[in-house]
């Protein structure tokens, strides 16, 4: 199969992941969606990998692959402390920042 | 030849300048000493100048002094130079000498005022102003002094600054004179677009060659006159504001607000004579344009008779002095605008005395009247202030031109010399005439206004005033009458060195008009027959003005004057009323720049610059800041969308092929080399170039070269397209260019 295939598979899962983050009103949906940012990539850095017949791609994508869980570890801990300030998960009403 | 005329001037200013710095602190004696001593040293340089230094130069433009170059820009240069020949002598030795004795009348009139030493700095300041004016070799020089006297003038008449009245009599004479001033500006602009210099001597060389000032200006138009014309009518519009003429008249009898001795100073002995000067220093000038002279000479002759007119019934000491002082520089303006320089210098020579010395009596009879200057209540003072009585005996016959003292002279010379002027051609001729008409009417309203002030104040047996007042009149010190003793000798005396002697045979006896020959011009010749007769006349009018004045005020009010005012009230009003002219300009020009200047407010002010500008600009930055803070908007989402849009643009433009934002296409005959490289330095990617030299699709060069070159096969008009690549991202760009090859 040609590498195209993958790099287009992987731009669209970086869309749909994007599409999430930015429309999803729900924090744990968004972070899915950004979950789904980071194996877009992944999913590129490996297409890339395996066309160029270098191993750094897939060296970087289990980099990536801990980051993901350590960012999902991160952003789930922020999720219940919202949660437990505001009694909500919904990111309209997390606009704190704005202070 | 030079001589240190610096000194005349400098003198008076470092007076000022060291009154203004420490004279608060000083005893009154020592301020007196500064001031006087000041103006005496300037005196005694200006003596010496002239009758000493000055006969040998006379005939070679009189003694000069360059002090350094003031401006130098392309071909104007402006030297600040000063040049004394008999005229600005004449006029130095004026203002010292008059000055001097009123620096030392002032030393008892303001003796109990707290502001002595500001009255002297002042005063001293303005003699400077003066002197400079006089003295300046070149229009830029001499306006100087014109707006330094200007300001003096605006500083003395506010002196007593605490009551508004005084305030607004300084504010109107410098606003009028601004007026005034903006022609005097406009005349030196056109003399220095048509002569190239602003130096006396050359545009005096000029207009003697007539040639560039005698170019017409607005052909065509009914502005059409020679540029000569312009340039003296707008001169002399700033003489009309300086020297108190019609329609600039207003502002002077407003200027009595100030001390007395200003009064006799600036507004009757020097500045307002500076008009009359600046005419006859550029008499060369007025000499090329009868038109011009017959205007000057007109408004002049006018502004006597109404002057004069005017002060036939003012009630104010010096308001009456004042429209005299108006009346009379009429006189002097309409000698120079008659061509007769001589003599309106020589009036303004005799009137710096008769006048100084009149004002100089109102203030001492004011003094003794507890400041009052209202003549109804005066009366019988001959006896209670006998020096006074005399000196103002004196400057009365005086200014009426009674024979044998110096108005009389004066006067005469004028008046004989419009009716012999020969300046006037074709068409101009009855202005000689009716100028002297008009003068001989003016010089018997002169006597009758004169006459009614000295009866209604010195003559009678009772005192119109309160017991109080009565109680406490009282002769002047020793210091105010002595100066008025000697400008009483002046005013008697001083017809006598501008003697008419061609009518007695002997011309060497004018001594004036024998000075001032080598920079007037030889004296006007009249023919003896017109001298004498005009000379008669004149007397008759004098003395029948007097006489006309004794029926009406002889011993105070008398039956016949009470009789003339039940008979026509409301002719005796408007002249009371100064003809409403103040009205009238209030209601033509103040009024409606008032309403202009509202306007202006309210469009440019209000709307403009407040609610445009102002909070425009306010609501610009509020808009910017609501579309701001709508990204600001604390949305986690909204931030994220903004850096998705953000790293979607990097992506966009970091991905462009690389191109220059305009083609450089060199053309040399038929071939063409075209560059499409960014900046100077070479691409640091490697792309596709395509160059279609005839825009036809079909490139004639292709390749990985950013520049390529071609020959085209006939001359016309191509257009050039290059197709720019970048192969790893398959993004182009493309652009075009205009090619004309010959």
């Amino acid at each position: 199969m040609p590498t195209t295939y993958y790099i287009v598979l992987s731009f669209v899962l970086f869309l749909i992941g994007t599409a999430g983050v930015l429309v999803r009103r729900n924090a744990l949906i968004a972070l899915m969606g950004i979950e789904l940012q980071l194996n877009g990539g992944n999913l590129a850095m490996l297409a890339f990998s395996r066309e160029l017949g270098d191993l750094k791609g897939h060296v970087f994508a289990f980099f990536i692959i801990a980051l993901a869980a350590a960012e999902a570890a991160v952003g789930l801990a922020i999720l219940v402390a919202l949660f437990r300030g505001r009694q909500t998960v919904n990111l309209d009403e997390a606009t704190l920042l704005k202070r | 030849m030079t001589f240190n005329l610096r000194l005349i001037p400098l003198l008076p200013f470092l007076g000022a300048a060291i009154l203004m710095l420490f004279g608060r602190k000083w005893k009154r004696d020592t301020v007196l000493l500064v001031a006087a001593g000041a103006i005496a040293g300037s005196c005694l340089v200006a003596v010496d100048a002239f009758f000493t230094a000055l006969p040998a130069a006379a005939s070679k433009g009189g003694l000069h002094d360059v002090v350094g170059t003031w401006m130098a820009a392309g071909s104007l240069k402006i030297d600040l130079a000063l040049r004394l020949d008999a005229l600005s002598g004449l006029l130095c030795l004026i203002i010292t000498f008059i000055g001097f004795l009123i620096h030392i009348y002032s030393s008892g009139y303001m003796e109990h005022d707290p502001d002595y030493p500001r009255f002297f700095a002042y005063l001293n300041l303005f003699c400077g102003a003066m002197l400079v004016l006089v003295l300046g070799d070149s229009l830029p020089v001499m306006f100087i002094g014109w707006e330094g006297v200007g300001l003096c003038s605006y500083l003395l008449i506010g002196f007593w600054y605490s009551s508004s009245a005084n305030a607004d009599a300084g504010k109107k004479a410098f606003i009028t004179n601004r007026i005034g001033d903006l022609g005097f500006l406009i005349g030196m602009f056109l003399l220095y677009q048509f002569t190239g210099s602003l130096n006396i001597p050359e545009i005096t060389a000029a207009a003697s060659g007539g040639g560039a000032l005698m170019q017409t200006l607005f052909p065509g138009t009914i502005f059409a006159a020679p540029v000569a014309f312009w340039a003296a009518l707008f001169l002399f519009i700033g003489a009309t504001g300086k020297s108190a003429q019609i329609p600039l008249y207003v502002w002077l009898p407003d200027a009595m607000a100030g001390p007395t001795p200003v009064s006799a100073l600036i507004h009757a002995a020097t500045m307002v004579t500076a008009g009359v000067y600046m005419v006859a220093r550029m008499h060369a000038l007025y000499l090329l344009t009868p038109g011009a002279m017959a205007i000057v000479a007109c408004v002049g002759a006018l502004t006597a008779l109404f002057a004069a007119i005017i002060g036939f019934a003012q009630n104010d000491f010096k308001k009456v002095l004042a429209y005299s002082t108006i009346s009379q520089l009429g006189f002097m303006f309409a000698g120079v605008g008659t061509a007769n320089f001589g003599a309106g210098v020589f009036h303004l020579f005799t009137h710096a005395f008769f006048k100084a010395g009149l004002f100089l009596c109102a203030g001492s009879v004011m003094h003794a009247m507890g400041g009052s200057g209202d003549i109804t209540i005066m009366g019988g003072l001959r006896k209670k202030l006998p020096f006074t009585h005399g000196v103002f005996l004196v400057c009365w016959l005086a200014i009426c031109g009674v024979p044998f003292f110096s108005g009389f002279f004066s006067k005469d010379s004028i008046i004989s010399g419009a009716f012999g002027t020969e300046i006037f051609g074709e068409g101009l001729l009855w202005v000689g005439k009716a100028v002297g008409v008009v003068l001989m009417l003016a010089a018997l309203g002169t006597a009758f206004y004169m006459s009614r002030l000295y009866f209604l104040v010195f003559t009678g047996s009772e005192t119109r005033a309160s017991d109080e007042i009565k109680h406490h009149i009282h002769e002047s010190p020793g210091a105010m009458v002595g100066p008025l003793v000697v400008l009483a000798v002046g005013a008697a005396l001083g017809g006598f060195i501008g003697l008419p002697g061609g009518l007695l045979d002997h011309p060497e006896w004018n001594l004036l008009a024998d000075r001032l020959a080598p920079v007037l011009g030889p004296e006007m010749e009249v023919s003896r027959s017109i001298e004498l007769g005009f000379m008669v006349a004149s007397v008759v009018l004098a003395l029948g003005g007097i006489g006309l004045a004794y029926l009406f005020y002889g011993g105070g009010y008398r039956e016949p004057s009470r009789k003339f005012a039940a008979a026509a009230p409301r002719f005796v009003r408007l002249v009371q009323d100064k003809f409403r002219i103040d009205e009238l300009y209030g209601l033509l020009i103040i009024r409606p720049i008032k309403r202009l200047a509202k306007g202006v407010f309210f469009v440019v002010d209000r709307i403009l610059i407040d609610k445009i500008l102002v909070e425009g600009s306010g609501a610009i930055v509020g808009v910017l800041a609501r579309m701001a803070r709508a990204v600001q908007g604390g949305d986690v989402q909204r931030y994220m969308a903004v850096f998705a849009i953000g790293a979607a643009g990097i992506v966009y433009l970091a991905t462009r092929p690389s191109v220059p934002d305009v083609l450089k296409v060199t053309v040399s005959g038929l071939s063409v080399d075209v560059d499409a490289r960014r900046g100077s330095k070479p691409a640091s990617r490697v792309q596709d170039y395509s160059f279609d030299f005839d825009d036809d699709g079909k490139p004639e060069v292709t390749g990985a070269a950013p520049a390529a070159h071609h020959a085209y096969p006939r001359a016309g008009t191509y257009t050039v397209r290059v197709q720019v690549k970048d192969p790893n991202w398959g993004t182009s760009t493309s652009l075009k260019q205009k090619v004309e090859v010959r």
